[in-house]
């Protein structure tokens, strides 16, 4: 019984760990912007100071904000989806077959994980404007493919080891040809890896900050983390804290409604390169 | 496709042992096959990082500035005696290795006893899976941004919830308070990640040997010391390398919280604002060279004192 309870409060205190900053941000989206600027202390809007949905009608209105989400979405698919393609290749070769040179593979993927990405910032500003992508989608995409490529096939090389490939064989042996044998057998068994792996390396470049202010300069392609700490809002002396809020509610949805749908996918991903699998 | 012809070999490779003659004809055509499927994803992967680190060590020996690009003139090592002597530099570093330390050291215990608490609960793990990961997938920014409003004088909540501190307390006001802050919002995003890896290594832990200890009249703290936390060694300290090298790549949440005002710079912030804002592109170079070579030293530091197995890290045990 008293393990119970002092489960119960363990519990509750991871709980609003993690969701205590989450709903204090929400609720500073609905203090009205007078209230801001006149100071308004406490965690929730206080009488008067409530803004209803005005914050996100300002931020939704405007063109920089919607610009730089229609940004974050095109280049984070793009990056996922390419990184995911050469992920998997890497991943099935690493898993699968024995051949020289995977050892250096596997250390240049460790090195680049733990890479400090700011160092690359000025030699990448220099190239990407001598090759004329420096703020371009094209100019954050490489980047972002490079930088999720680790993550991705460990991850992967890690789900493709647990497949048991005798199936394939197994097929074939019962009359399907080797394209049936991979399409029916194979990938299915192999999906959901490559969905988890999709997952981790959208998170990255959603969340992706360094590159996102020093390889753009104009809304052509600044994405949402950008975006936020360069809006300054109609008043450049003080900070639009609840639209600032607003915004960063909208930015964080898509994370929110993928944890929602996938958390279990999520965290065998992230576990998947910590213990010896 | 030619996976099938590939599995065959594999399927005979393992019946015949890992020894198996270097010049037969499967052999090489696994070889020529395996180092095919991972070319784009290595030539990808050095494009974005070797290569423009080989250019930044070539730059670094220039006076060059974006601003007066053909004043370019080379310098020698003249770009690194200026970063290395100049306090700024060592009193960003020192501020690095700061946060790195306490913000890895505090994740450690609440991580722990975060995967304590995951690893006993039966009921609502969905729940706990989710909110655990919203941290996680959040955005550092808008974490900067959240923590940043909390601990405001004039919008936040922090001090008028804390007792012993007044209500119109500035915490952005002085170095210790900024860091304290900086530290909070960089724990509060990555504590969850942290303590993720550590209940994968704690659902490795025997529970029979554990049961073995309680029989042997073991306490609950010698439990803990000498049994649960020596077996799953290997996960902590990857988990440890992981978080402290990206400690100390700090940047987003200062930008956001401080803009390094008060001496509260990190040495990431530190080269960007060279490159970026000051356009000093040959110190900003030798700058980014000295960064990367931090962390190789961080890293090579981390690995000897704890003995971190690698092997474990890559998967390969």
């Amino acid at each position: 019984m008293k393990q119970k309870i002092g489960l119960g409060i363990g519990l509750a205190a991871v709980l609003t760990w993690c969701l205590l900053p989450v709903v204090w941000i929400i609720s500073l989206s609905f203090k009205s912007q007078e209230a801001i600027t006149n100071g308004s202390l406490g965690f929730l809007p206080a009488e008067g100071g409530r803004a209803g949905w005005a914050n996100y009608a300002d931020v939704l209105q405007d063109e920089q904000f919607r610009r730089a989400i229609l940004n974050s979405i095109g280049i984070s698919l793009i990056a996922t989806t390419l990184s995911v393609i050469l992920a998997t290749l890497a991943a099935y070769a690493i898993a699968r077959l024995e051949f020289k040179g995977k050892k250096f593979v596997l250390t240049t993927a460790l090195v680049i994980a733990m890479f400090p990405v700011v160092s690359l910032v000025g030699p990448l500003f220099d190239m990407w404007r001598t090759i004329g992508i420096y703020d371009t989608w094209l100019g954050l995409i490489i980047p972002y493919m490079s930088f999720t490529l680790p993550l991705a096939i460990w991850t992967l090389s890690a789900f493709f080891r647990e497949i048991p490939w005798e199936m394939e064989q197994a097929a074939q042996v019962d009359g399907a040809t080797s394209w049936q044998a991979f399409r029916k057998v194979i990938v299915p068994l192999a999906a959901p890896g490559v969905f988890t792996a999709a997952i981790l390396t959208f998170f990255f470049a959603w969340n992706d900050f360094v590159f996102g202010i020093s390889l753009t300069s104009t809304e052509s392609a600044r994405p949402i983390p950008a975006a936020l700490s360069f809006f300054v809002g109609p008043d450049p002396f003080s900070r639009p804290a609840s639209l600032l809020a607003a915004g960063a509610v909208v930015a964080t949805l898509p994370i929110v409604a993928i944890v929602l749908l996938f958390q279990r996918k999520i965290v065998a991903g992230l576990t998947s390169g910590a213990v010896k699998g | 496709m030619t996976s099938a012809t590939v599995q065959t070999a594999t399927a005979e490779k393992e019946k015949t042992g890992r020894g198996a003659p270097a010049d037969s004809d499967r052999v090489k055509a696994e070889n020529s096959l395996g180092r095919k499927l991972v070319l784009p994803a290595i030539v990808l992967m050095l494009l974005v990082t070797a290569f423009p680190m080989l250019r930044a060590l070539y730059l670094s020996l220039f006076d060059y500035s974006l601003t007066a690009p053909e004043d370019r003139e080379f310098v020698g090592l003249q770009n690194y005696l200026t970063a290395l002597s100049d306090g700024l530099f060592w009193r960003d570093t020192l501020n690095t290795v700061g946060i790195m330390v306490i913000t890895v050291a505090v994740e450690l215990v609440i991580g722990f006893a975060f995967a304590m608490v995951m690893h006993r609960v039966i009921f609502a793990r969905g729940v706990i899976r989710t909110s655990i990961l919203i941290p996680y997938g959040i955005i550092t920014v808008v974490s900067g941004f959240a923590w940043q409003f909390a601990f405001s004088n004039t919008n936040g909540f922090v001090n008028s919830w804390l007792p012993f501190i007044e209500d119109n307390f500035n915490w952005f006001g002085e170095y210790g308070s900024s860091m304290i802050a900086i530290m909070v919002s960089e724990i509060w995003k990555t504590t969850p990640f942290m303590s993720l890896l550590l209940l994968a290594g704690l659902a490795q832990v025997s529970e029979d040997m554990i049961e073995a200890a309680k029989v042997d009249g073991a306490t609950w703290f010698q439990r803990l010391f000498k049994v649960i936390l020596p077996n799953m060694r290997a996960a902590i300290m990857v988990a440890v390398l992981f978080r402290a090298l990206d400690a100390y790549r700090i940047f987003d949440n200062i930008f956001v919280m401080t803009a390094g005002a008060n001496g509260t710079e990190s040495i990431s912030f530190l080269t960007y604002r060279q490159v970026i804002e000051q356009f000093q592109l040959g110190i900003g170079s030798a700058l980014s060279v000295l960064l990367f070579l931090s962390v190789l030293v961080v890293a090579y530091l981390i690995v000897k004192i704890f003995r971190v197995d690698l092997a474990s890290a890559r998967q390969e045990g």
